[in-house]
């Protein structure tokens, strides 16, 4: 296999609160391999969003990478200067956010937006950004591109916008998309053409995507690999049709059940009772054991670490190979 | 006493866009309308669960607004168990009509007062409708009806803040409970939830139903929840009702291009790798709907009589349809 472009190891952040340290992430370890699609799936709170964050250096202080190394092609990016960051967000790790309303600047024309993003990773000149602002449109497909280039956000629809968004992300060609919930403040029908838009593009451009998302479907999609996470941890990491067929965390397993689905229709949906733990009051132990199903003695005192033989992982007492001679 | 409980006749809902009328003048603008909601009919019999679907801004939640009376219809009849509630002054008439409902909104934080004790917010309805009387008597009634959806009666001290949000929601379904309705409007009720939350509020929602008989109209933007909770199902589009049958029927033959493609636009867990018509264009605005059928930009099927005549429904198989294509019989096999 060829090098990862991300690595991710052990990744803990922490934000320090009056109230005493709150982990968002922990011992979260990664990686992406070039050209691969690695979906991030969990539900409010699961510490999904704050990992992208963490790996585009956008972390809102006081929170704090408290332990663990990113390595983006090798190299360590976590303890990297602000101007050092900055060069490298856009230039080698693009990233495509939830609202594409806030992530554009409303006073800002897009062709404004887009030469100024263009020309701080390159050495065009202005009127070379502009065509190559120009042919992005038209990449991301927006009709008309000559004359909405110069149009301002707000009169762009939804999914044009989000379209604009891609076109600043590809700006500089990275190697690494960060997409948080690309296509959650999207109708369905729109989300359909970004999903297929990103799998193109990337396909195309041969980046890597992380898909930050809560959408069990949108992952199924669009990914290679499936990240769960609960909690801020990973509970089951695996090829996305290993994880959604044979899912072997019970919480990945009520997950794929709670999803109400089209066809096989069940009188009653599979139910999780209760709900994810604040960050204040993570229990202890595995932190899914007051939810399971499967609870056993063990798990309410002992934090399963992800087992498995690096394909399919999970975090999980019940899935404990018993090494021979050990017991 | 017919088994429909509640019928819309063409109902009708315009709101007034237009500039203010100094610009009017002066600059010679037209006045203009959004057509939120443009001639809608349906029937919801006694103890089913009608839902409407379809995308942001086709008017869905108009029609749950106008149905519960937080808007007048422009033109139409709403008839609820044989009695008038098209207007204020009907409404007020016929008071008896209007205690029956009651709406679940979709953000459990906007929707429940923060400074506001939870007992407090489900006592609402009891007082006002004046179903009971005597504190210890309310206080009993909310413990009942916190209790019934799955909370403790000594939540009720509680402020909405210290919950999470699917407890509020549960707060609200409680809410909407004390005021004894038959007949509940869930406006997008678990859009705001995550999928292992929304669960638990779609079995408590179907509970609740076989345990109290209640009728729901439910309007939601996601097929699959639909599919879930609904007898039958309308599909909606700028205003219009394109399509509606049970649920059966609308997700196993769906008819009009529109149902097609938002049936085709789910991602697929099973990822069958089935080939899905690509998706194309987006929504036009409803104060300038395209003429003949809003859908014909759209539609793969489109043919020059849908740019220039708006379809009229007709009933077909099971289902009734406004579309030209259906009309014509010159419509493609669905999924082979």
């Amino acid at each position: 296999m060829a090098d990862p472009v991300l690595e991710v190891k052990n990744l803990r952040v922490e934000f320090p609160t009056r109230r005493g340290t709150l982990v968002a992430v922990d011992d979260i370890s990664l990686s992406i391999a070039p050209g691969e699609v690695l979906g991030v799936v969990g539900e409010s709170g699961a510490g999904k969003s704050m990992t992208g964050a963490a790996i585009i250096g956008l972390i809102e202080p006081p929170g704090r990478i408290a332990e663990g190394q990113i390595l983006l092609n090798g190299r360590r990016i976590d303890n990297l200067s602000y101007e050092e960051m900055r060069k490298i967000r856009g230039q080698e790790i693009g990233a495509i956010f939830q609202d594409p309303l806030t992530s554009l600047n409303p006073l800002y024309k897009v062709s404004e937006q887009l030469i100024e993003t263009i020309q701080t990773h390159s050495s065009l000149t202005e009127k070379q950004a502009r065509t190559r602002a120009l042919d992005l449109l038209k990449e991301v497909g927006i009709p008309a591109a000559e004359e909405r280039l110069d149009h301002y956000p707000h009169q762009f629809s939804g999914g044009m916008r989000q379209r604009v968004v891609i076109a600043l992300a590809l700006c500089a060609e990275p190697k690494l998309i960060i997409a948080d919930e690309p296509t959650t403040a999207l109708d369905v029908s729109i989300q359909a053409q970004i999903i297929s838009l990103i799998k193109r593009l990337c396909a195309e451009h041969g980046a890597s995507v992380m898909l930050v998302t809560h959408d069990m479907g949108v992952i199924a999609e669009t990914a290679d690999r499936v990240a769960v996470m609960y909690a801020g941890r990973i509970a089951e990491i695996g090829p996305v049709q290993d994880v959604i067929k044979r899912a072997k965390h019970p919480y990945t397993e009520g997950l794929m059940g709670a999803i109400p689905s089209i066809g096989g229709r069940a009188e009653k949906l599979t139910q999780i009772d209760g709900s994810m733990p604040r960050l204040t009051d993570i229990p202890d132990g595995c932190a899914f054991h007051p939810r399971c199903p499967k609870v056993m003695f063990k798990c309410h005192t002992l934090r399963p670490d992800l087992m498995g033989e690096g394909l399919h992982d999970v975090s999980c007492w019940l899935h404990e190979k018993v090494e021979e001679g050990v017991v | 006493m017919s088994d429909t409980l509640l019928q819309l006749d063409n109902i009708v809902r315009h709101f007034d866009v237009s500039p203010p009328w100094l610009n009017r003048v002066t600059e010679g603008l037209p006045k203009a309308f959004v057509k939120a909601v443009d001639g809608v009919s349906f029937e919801i019999g006694r103890g089913e669960t009608f839902s409407l679907v379809g995308e942001s801004g086709c008017g869905k939640s108009t029609v749950a607004r106008l149905v519960v009376g937080l808007y007048n219809p422009s033109a139409g009849t709403i008839t609820f168990d044989g009695m008038d509630v098209s207007s204020a002054s009907a409404r007020s008439r016929n008071a008896g009509a209007q205690r029956r409902m009651q709406m679940i909104f979709q953000d459990p934080y906007a929707s429940l007062n923060p400074r506001w004790r939870v007992s407090d917010i489900v006592a609402e309805p009891i007082r006002h409708l004046k179903l009971a009387s005597g504190k210890e008597e309310i206080q009993r009634r909310v413990g009942e009806h916190l209790t019934q959806v799955g909370l403790s009666p000594k939540d009720g001290e509680k402020y909405p803040h210290e919950f999470s949000g699917g407890q509020r929601q549960r707060i609200s379904i409680a809410r909407a409970l004390a005021g004894q309705p038959e007949f509940l409007v869930c406006d997008e009720p678990t859009s705001a939830l995550d999928v292992s939350v929304q669960a638990q509020i779609l079995n408590l929602m179907k509970d609740l139903q076989q345990e109290l008989g209640l009728t729901y109209l439910f309007i939601s933007h996601d097929l699959a929840v639909v599919y879930h909770v609904s007898t039958k199902v309308g599909v909606m589009y700028l205003g219009r009702l394109v399509e509606w049958a049970d649920t059966e029927i609308l997700f196993t033959q769906p008819r009009h291009p529109y149902t097609r493609m938002l049936l085709d636009a789910i991602p697929d867990l099973e990822m069958s790798g089935r080939a899905r018509t690509p998706v194309a264009g987006e929504v036009p605005s409803p104060i300038d709907p395209p003429p003949g059928c809003p859908f014909h930009p759209r539609c793969p099927l489109a043919t020059d009589r849908c740019k220039s005549e708006m379809p009229k429904p007709v009933a077909d198989g099971g289902a009734m349809v406004a579309c030209h294509a259906v009309e014509e019989d010159r419509l493609p096999a669905w999924r082979g």
